[in-house]
């Protein structure tokens, strides 16, 4: 095969519109959210105080964080799918949502006695934190995926763990309306252990269907 | 080099939008552009020249169905530069050679004057074998037989919409047919 009748192939397919991932994967953001919701009001359901605990800075927090790690996420996923691409936004993220942590992590060992932290970190029930966390990601994760299949990686397992991260924050954002345990301790510990999981799945799977 | 990028990025909107001849001219200076920065990669690597045009064909292919992946507001060359240096590193794996390419090597060669020069290549036409029959048959009339989308239509009794699907369908299984061979 000549390469310019490659070339005049290729031509003849511009009339075919460009697979964009930009709006594959906010449609696959808003059909994830969708599907953690529901999944949430099947197996679980918001903490009976929820409406008090809403007023409260830890409880909030939750979601802050959760947020932002989605949100650094999605920046890297968007980073390492798109070839060339500036990974500067995606890496700031990462440190934001990192920093804000240790800071609330530092602010609650000052404004706790020594003696709580402990309780604090063991929290209610940590094992259904790593389980259900995990379940809330699973249909995220499978639609993520699905739409970051339009992306080009250098890395599909990195791209992977970008999906992975992202739906287990999308995951725990809604186990955190459930979850009884607000201080940032527990969040440091079992949230992230159970998002970097997900990720680790992502990156897994990823390796297989990511791939182009 | 400024002028030309700029150039690409107007090709590269004006293709987004369906303009086949503006597409037919980026691809074909991108072509000279990557077999410049192959080249000068293969050098320490021992790939062969004609090697150097499969992966080439890859890289084309590969630029054509991820053209989603580009963003106006992104350099062209930057762009296909990240994608060869990908299916380079593909391409030698596939020869049981793993390599870590540095992505500088390639930006080093953004400058570089291109050579003008085509050798025909095997892996393509080999992998067009596994296509399917209106798939096959499409690729290879408009690719090998160098035949345009209404002759093609013409011939198979068809219509131009359904070359162009078969067409679209077929290049995309050709892209997987590279796959499967790296595996």
């Amino acid at each position: 095969m000549k390469t310019s009748d490659l070339i005049s192939a290729l031509a003849a397919d511009a009339g075919t519109p460009p697979a964009r991932p930009g709006p594959a994967l906010a449609a696959g953001l808003v059909l994830s959210a969708a599907a953690a919701a529901a999944a949430f009001f099947l197996w679980l359901h918001p903490r009976p105080d929820v409406a008090q605990a809403a007023g409260t800075a830890r409880f909030l927090f939750k979601f802050a964080e959760t947020l932002l790690i989605a949100g650094a996420a999605g920046l890297a996923a968007v980073a390492i799918g798109r070839p060339g691409a500036s990974s500067a936004a995606a890496i700031r993220a990462a440190f934001v949502a990192g920093g804000v942590l240790l800071v609330a992590v530092a602010a609650e060992l000052v404004t706790t006695a020594p003696g709580q932290w402990l309780s604090r970190l063991v929290g209610h029930n940590a094992l259904f934190c790593l389980v259900m966390t995990p379940a809330l990601s699973a249909a995220p994760l499978a639609i993520l995926l699905t739409a970051l299949r339009r992306m080009a990686p250098a890395s599909p397992a990195r791209l992977g763990f970008a999906a992975g991260v992202l739906a287990g924050a999308i995951g725990a954002t809604f186990y955190a309306l459930h979850c009884p345990d607000d201080s940032p301790l527990f969040l440091a510990v079992w949230y992230v252990a159970a998002i970097l999981g997900v990720g680790g799945a992502g990156a897994a799977i990823g390796t297989r269907v990511l791939r182009w | 080099m400024i002028e030309r990028t700029n150039d690409w990025n107007e090709l590269m909107q004006a293709a987004g939008g369906g303009d086949e001849a503006a597409y037919r001219r980026l691809l074909s200076e991108l072509a000279g552009f990557l077999r410049a920065v192959l080249r000068r990669r293969a050098a320490g690597l021992g790939l062969a020249a004609a090697e150097l045009e499969d992966v080439l064909q890859e890289t084309l292919l590969a630029i054509h169905l991820k053209r989603g992946t580009w963003a106006p507001d992104q350099p062209v060359a930057p762009w296909v530069a990240a994608i060869a240096r990908n299916k380079m590193v593909d391409a030698l794996r596939r020869r049981g050679r793993r390599v870590t390419a540095p992505i500088e090597d390639f930006a080093d060669t953004l400058a570089a004057p291109e050579p003008a020069e085509e050798l025909s290549s095997r892996e393509a036409a080999r992998l067009l074998a596994v296509l399917s029959g209106r798939q096959r048959q499409v690729v290879e009339a408009l690719t090998v037989e160098g035949e345009d989308v209404k002759a093609v239509a013409g011939r198979l009794n068809i219509s131009e919409g359904a070359v162009r699907v078969a067409l679209h369908r077929g290049l995309a299984a050709l892209s997987a047919a590279y796959r499967s061979i790296r595996e």
